[in-house]
């Protein structure tokens, strides 16, 4: 644990020092070093810029996240205990998943307007399919004999689903979650460069526009790394929740 | 003496395998027989057409005179490969079959403790069964079956997962155990000695087409001490006569 740690410490200096390598030749006039950017970032945060951006670019991710976790679940649970449904509706999100989503923005603009809405559906095209397709594969994996100990021990269907199948497939369940998530992100920022600038997205174009790189980088960098503290809150969730069968974890 | 379960002309393909044809044979009560037979024959598949986990295409199955349509509370299952929820501890598993009948948690517990300490696991409820042996994995599959107190207890291989000295004191407790569950036993198993040693009646089943070919009913082994039945000449003499009969359906 302990080495791990150390470990992964060791690769987050190891990308900072080339970031700070690569301002310092610089590579291009437009690549800050890794310490301008940080003080920039600081003096976002100072004078309130950064919580006003993420007041705005959080509400169309948590909204999008939310409801892909909840119907992105539904449908993968449904997915993944019929063939029939399977076939109806996979094709759908493997399709949505292949889709290069920059070209259907203007799509979306045209039905939904450059509102909430759009962004929220930007960040529902990213994160839905991954978390659909993993809780399909999750569920359609639960072994069977323990579906058929369910069933001959008098468990109803409601039983089997809510006692042995979601359980079981929780840990994966979980996986596609962060995934979903992660991908989220993407979108969330996508959205605001592409539909609206608003929150982050607005930093990082205005800065870009006036030539501001520090805080261009200290835009991204902060999303990244909110994205990075909330998977790994996430798995600390994970662990506790699922103690008993973490003998198969994966760990990243 | 009439069966507690009745299997009257079952018959059930898998596509275009014939699993089971025209199969019929009675279990009687309170004892326990074993359904021994090369792999192929359709053993296991009988077992879960008596759970009612797999439905026959046609015949039926009796159980205290009543058609078996699906699983019912008179009938337990014990699993080859336990079958045992990994995010619950042993308590919890023990009680599982306790739960989906919606007995109250405080009532199923102690049912249940009282059949963890009977196979022999007290001091492990609060273990996973990840850290549990094979043995001991199919002792909490036991407990389970034994919780819900059904009338019948089918066990389909429960030993074939488990090492063979673990299953040599296994077959041991076994036999006390139904001495004092006053339970019907239906075991499938693949082992001539094991099923010689456990069994009442043991019916011989022979593949393609699957059916009974004899049933052996080893009469004065019972009374004997367990530790002494392996060397009773009866017990030697029932092991060589099944491995004549089985001798050429073994490729």
């Amino acid at each position: 644990m302990n080495r791990s740690l150390i470990l992964k410490l060791f690769s987050i200096i190891f990308v900072l020092g080339a970031w700070e390598i690569g301002g310092r030749i610089p590579i291009s006039f437009a690549f800050p070093t890794f310490f301008d950017s940080i003080v920039a970032f600081f003096n976002l945060i100072l004078d309130g810029t950064m919580f006003k951006a993420y007041a705005e670019t959080l509400k169309p991710l948590i909204v999008g996240v939310l409801i892909s976790a909840v119907i992105g679940i539904s449908i993968g649970v449904l997915i993944g205990l019929s063939d029939k449904i399977d076939w109806l509706i996979s094709p759908i999100f493997i399709v949505m998943q292949a889709a290069p989503l920059a070209a259907l923005i203007p799509l979306l603009i045209l039905a939904y307007g450059i509102g909430l809405t759009s962004k929220v559906f930007v960040v529902c095209i990213m994160a839905m399919p991954v978390i659909v397709l993993n809780t399909a594969s999750s569920v359609k994996s639960v072994s069977s004999s323990l579906k058929e100990m369910c069933r001959s021990f008098l468990g109803t269907k409601v039983d089997e689903i809510f006692k042995i199948i979601l359980p079981a497939s929780a840990p994966i369940i979980f996986a596609g979650l962060r995934l979903g998530i992660s991908a989220g992100f993407i979108g969330a920022i996508l959205s605001e460069l592409k539909i609206t600038p608003t929150g982050i997205g607005d930093i990082i174009t205005y800065s870009r526009s006036i030539a501001d790189y520090p805080s261009m980088y200290a835009a991204i960098f902060s999303i990244i790394l909110l994205a990075v503290l909330f998977l790994n809150f996430l798995e600390v969730i994970e662990l506790k929740l699922f103690k008993g069968s973490n003998t198969k974890h994966v760990n990243d | 003496m009439s069966g507690i379960v009745k299997v009257k002309n079952v018959f059930k393909n898998y596509g275009k395998v014939e699993a089971l044809r025209d199969m019929s044979l009675d279990f009687p009560q309170g004892k326990l027989t074993s359904l021994l037979g090369p792999s192929g024959c359709g053993k296991t598949t009988l077992l879960k057409i008596i759970a009612g986990i797999i439905k026959p295409d046609s015949g039926e199955v009796l159980v205290n005179d009543q058609i078996v349509k699906g699983p019912g509370p008179d009938r337990a299952f014990v699993f080859q490969d336990f079958a045992l929820l990994p995010w619950a501890n042993v308590l919890r598993n023990v009680a599982f079959g306790l739960e989906l009948r919606k007995v109250a948690i405080s009532e199923r517990e102690s049912i249940a403790e009282k059949y963890i300490e009977a196979v022999g696991l007290k001091g492990f409820e609060k273990s996973y069964p990840h850290e549990l042996s094979g043995g001991m994995k199919q002792r909490v599959g036991l407990a389970r079956a034994l919780s819900v107190d059904a009338k019948v207890l089918l066990l389909d291989e429960p030993f074939s997962a488990v090492d063979e000295q673990t299953r040599r004191k296994f077959q041991e407790d076994l036999l006390d155990l139904i001495k004092k569950e006053k339970k019907t036993f239906i075991f499938v198993t693949h082992s001539i000695e094991e099923a010689v040693y456990v069994s009442d009646q043991i019916a011989i089943l022979l593949p393609r087409p699957s059916r009974v070919s004899e049933i052996i009913k080893p009469t004065n082994l019972k009374n004997k001490n367990p530790e002494n039945i392996r060397r009773d000449p009866e017990y030697l003499d029932i092991v060589d006569k099944i491995w004549f009969s089985l001798k050429t359906y073994v490729e």
